[in-house]
């Protein structure tokens, strides 16, 4: 396209404007109109200053002077349709020439806009498609009473859901984050090791060798015999190894049981411990027992409890000996013990073949128990040994008892460090027992005299039946019987012959007789025909005496308070009284077990402020006393309180003295 | 002279005693312990002369056998320190004169 080049010159000299500039002349492509538009623009502007200004030619200061000739001059400018901005001389790099070379053919096209179009062609697939969608959907609506089924078939390519009833919803659940975790093994272990390698180390090593070879040849020539023993013995040790490692067991399932049980118990274990009845305060004086643990032992069940006895090392240890009192129902009997640690199940078992009528525990050496059994037998068992045999044993002693042991007690060893103990029964005789090496030694101490009922005539025959034996705390030798007829005998170790006194205690049996711990002149005792009564020695009749409505089978002494005892009656009653609270009344009646259930034997714990008690069903049953039966003397202000067992005795002291 | 030709003797008469393998120190246990021995005595009698080659044949089979990685030395005069893994060392001697040391350390 050429365009005159003179036209436009032409004009920019005839109407000089101030706002066109005059057009360079490499110019290319330039529309002839859009100039005609300018031309005419720039003649209104211009008139409009041609009034004011007048017709002034004026020349821009950089237009180029040329002459006339050069101005009518045709210059033909070409018009091509190359990209002005496209690179002319692209040279690249050729790798396998080596050298640079330049690039003949680039890219022209410039692109100035651009518009994605939705225009589709027919033809092509997505045309077709979409036509085919159309028409479809024309005749769906047109046609739905008709037959679909013609429509189904041809249509059956593509079931499109119908946007209006089918929605597709889509969700993603929470993706968990990916986590690193690595980790690294031990390495196998390692150790140093360091050796020269020589000639000679190597010789004698050798050396060495063969003189050993040499000696094991000889020896084995020597002990071929002994070769079948050694495989023997190695089979035995084998044998050990194993069942130790069954019995290394015990221990840890020992413990194991011990901590099942306080899991189950463990109410129990907490108010044993920690519980003291808050309703105490608002009770007065009295008091309550609240029970704590039952022990019962399967095959004890037809078997009544007949003694029970706490060790003194070990507080939470005690004896239970179980036997009949029924002369008819004689079987046999049993001696277990108990542990509080573990209600469910005693700690030693020991079948006897009679049963056991008293059980009494080595004050210092608790592994040592004396038992007394119906049939007259006394036994020592040691608790150490497994076995379920006693270690020493009178049946085959002579001077055994011709009736039933109803009490041992353990004594001081005697002037040759041999352990003795004492024993009576119904035949009457306080016997001493020592343990000498393998057997048991008796000596008779003294012989309970005849009730006065019997005739002369029968007196060497019909025996008082001793029924209960305790001796002084402090002064050894004194010591009390209790016997079958309602007598209670004072004695000593050191008349045989005589008694030194006699009470005429009960109407009936005498159930138990027991020395106060702390004052020296008191005793207790009980009996069947309903009473309890307290005295002091030197005096011959009751100085307290208390009637309970059942007859007692036992009574027993505080171990914290000279002026608190506990009896238990037939009725299944357990009564405490404290003499310095209240001298008439008891502090706590209480039935704890169920009707029909004798109590027959109750002991105070040592250490801890529990009982047990003893019913005839082969249970024993532990209670805890509450704060109001264990009470000690008020503190008065700015006085400190004397403790020791002056205290108790003073207390005694002062309650006898308030009757004399 | 009877002197030395009790000597010579002596020496012929070692090589042929102390031919067999002889275990100095080990903390294999049983049966890895048997199976190294055996293999040690097969390769250096193969390879009775070349050292370097018996070493070899040692070392890539217990690497097979007990996995990566054997180091083994055969030789009739050195000294060594070594780190190598808990039961995993065998050293002992044959043939009179040889020494074999192999342990594991990866």
């Amino acid at each position: 396209m050429s365009v005159s080049y003179k036209v436009g010159t032409v004009k920019s000299k005839q109407s000089p404007n101030v706002n066109t500039q005059p057009k360079a002349p490499v110019v290319k492509g330039v529309k002839t109109t859009g100039k005609k538009k300018d031309e005419e623009e720039g003649i209104d502007t211009a008139d409009g200053e041609e009034w004011m200004q007048g017709k002034t030619l004026v020349k821009p200061p950089d237009q180029l002077d040329l002459t006339e000739e050069e101005l009518k001059e045709e210059i033909t400018r070409v018009l091509t349709a190359n990209n002005p901005n496209a690179p002319q001389n692209v040279v690249r790099y050729s790798f396998k020439e080596g050298c640079y070379k330049t690039i003949v053919f680039v890219d022209q096209m410039a692109i100035h806009f651009e518009l994605e179009g939705n225009l589709v062609h027919k033809e092509s697939d997505e045309g077709r498609r979409l036509m085919a969608k159309h028409t479809e959907r024309e005749d769906c609506g047109g046609d739905e009473r008709l037959e679909n089924v013609p429509i189904k078939p041809g249509k059956r390519e593509q079931k499109v859901t119908n946007q209006f009833n089918f929605i597709d919803r889509a969700s993603q659940t929470l993706n968990n984050l990916p986590r690193e975790i690595s980790c690294q093994t031990e390495p196998p272990p390692r150790a140093n090791f360091s050796a020269t390698a020589n000639q000679w180390e190597i010789y004698d090593f050798y050396v060495e060798e063969l003189q050993r070879r040499e000696k094991s040849k000889e020896k084995q020539e020597s002990q071929f015999p002994n070769k079948e023993e050694d495989r023997s013995k190695k089979k035995m040790i084998q044998a050990e190894a194993q069942s130790d490692d069954i019995s290394q067991l015990a221990k840890p399932a020992k413990i194991i049981e011990r901590m099942v049980n306080q899991n189950i118990f463990d109410e129990v274990a907490q108010d044993f411990m920690y519980f003291e009845d808050a309703a105490d305060e608002f009770r007065g004086e009295k008091g309550t027992l609240l029970p704590l643990w039952k022990f019962q032992y399967d095959k004890a069940k037809g078997l009544s409890v007949t003694a029970l006895c706490w060790n003194h090392i070990y507080s939470d240890l005690f004896a239970v000996g179980l036997g009949s009192y029924e002369f008819t129902q004689q079987e046999r009997g049993m001696l277990l013990f108990y542990t509080l640690k573990n209600p469910s199940f005693p700690e030693f078992i020991f079948n006897t073949d009679s049963g056991v009528m008293c059980v009494d525990i080595h004050e210092q050496l608790s592994y040592l128990v004396a038992v007394g059994l119906y049939d007259g037998c006394v036994s020592v068992y040691d608790l150490r040994k497994k076995s379920d045999q006693p270690m020493y044993n009178s049946i085959a002693s002579s001077g055994k008892h011709t009736g039933a042991v109803w009490q041992v007690k353990w004594q001081k060893d005697d002037l040759d460090s041999n352990h003795n103990f004492f024993s009576v029964s119904t035949d009457g005789r306080v016997v001493s027992w020592t343990l000498v090496k393998h057997e048991i030694v008796f000596t008779d101490i003294i012989k309970l005299p005849p009730v006065d009922k019997v005739p002369d005539d029968l007196k060497n025959v019909v025996a008082t039946a001793g029924t209960s034996l305790d001796f002084h705390k402090q002064k050894d030798h004194h010591f009390l019987v209790g016997t079958e007829a309602g007598k209670i005998h004072k004695g000593s170790k050191y008349y045989s012959s005589k008694f030194l006194e006699m009470y005429d205690a009960h109407f009936m049996t005498v159930s138990c007789v027991r020395w106060n711990p702390f004052h020296p002149n008191v005793f207790i005792s009980c009996g069947w025909d309903w009473m309890v009564k307290i005295w002091d020695h030197t005096i011959n009749s009751p100085v307290f005496t208390f009637e309970l409505k059942s007859s007692v089978t036992d009574v027993a002494w505080s171990p914290y308070s000279s002026t608190v005892f506990a009896a238990v009656t037939a009725d299944g009653k357990v009564h405490v009284f404290d003499l310095s609270i209240n001298k008439y009344e008891a502090l706590c009646q209480q039935k704890v077990v169920s009707k029909k259930t004798r109590l027959l034997h109750i002991e105070f714990n040592p250490v801890h402020p529990i009982i047990i008690v003893g019913d005839d069903r082969g249970r024993v049953i532990s209670l805890k006393l509450s704060p109001n039966l264990r009470k000690k003397p008020k503190e008065k202000k700015g006085q400190e309180l004397p403790k020791g067992p002056e205290v108790e005795i003073a207390k005694m002291e002062q309650l006898l003295s308030s009757l004399r | 002279m009877a002197d030395t030709v009790d000597g010579k003797k002596e020496e012929a008469d070692y090589k042929r005693l102390h031919n067999f393998p002889l275990i100095r120190h080990t903390d294999m246990p049983e049966e890895m312990r048997v199976e190294t021995m055996e293999l040690c005595v097969t390769a250096c009698e193969k390879f009775a002369t070349n050292n370097e080659s018996a070493a070899k044949m040692i070392k890539e089979s217990m690497d097979k056998k007990f996995g990566s990685s054997w180091h083994v030395v055969i030789g009739e005069g050195f000294g060594f320190e070594i780190t190598h893994e808990v039961k995993n060392l065998l050293y002992m001697f044959f043939g009179g004169s040889l020494a074999v040391c192999v342990w594991k350390c990866s």
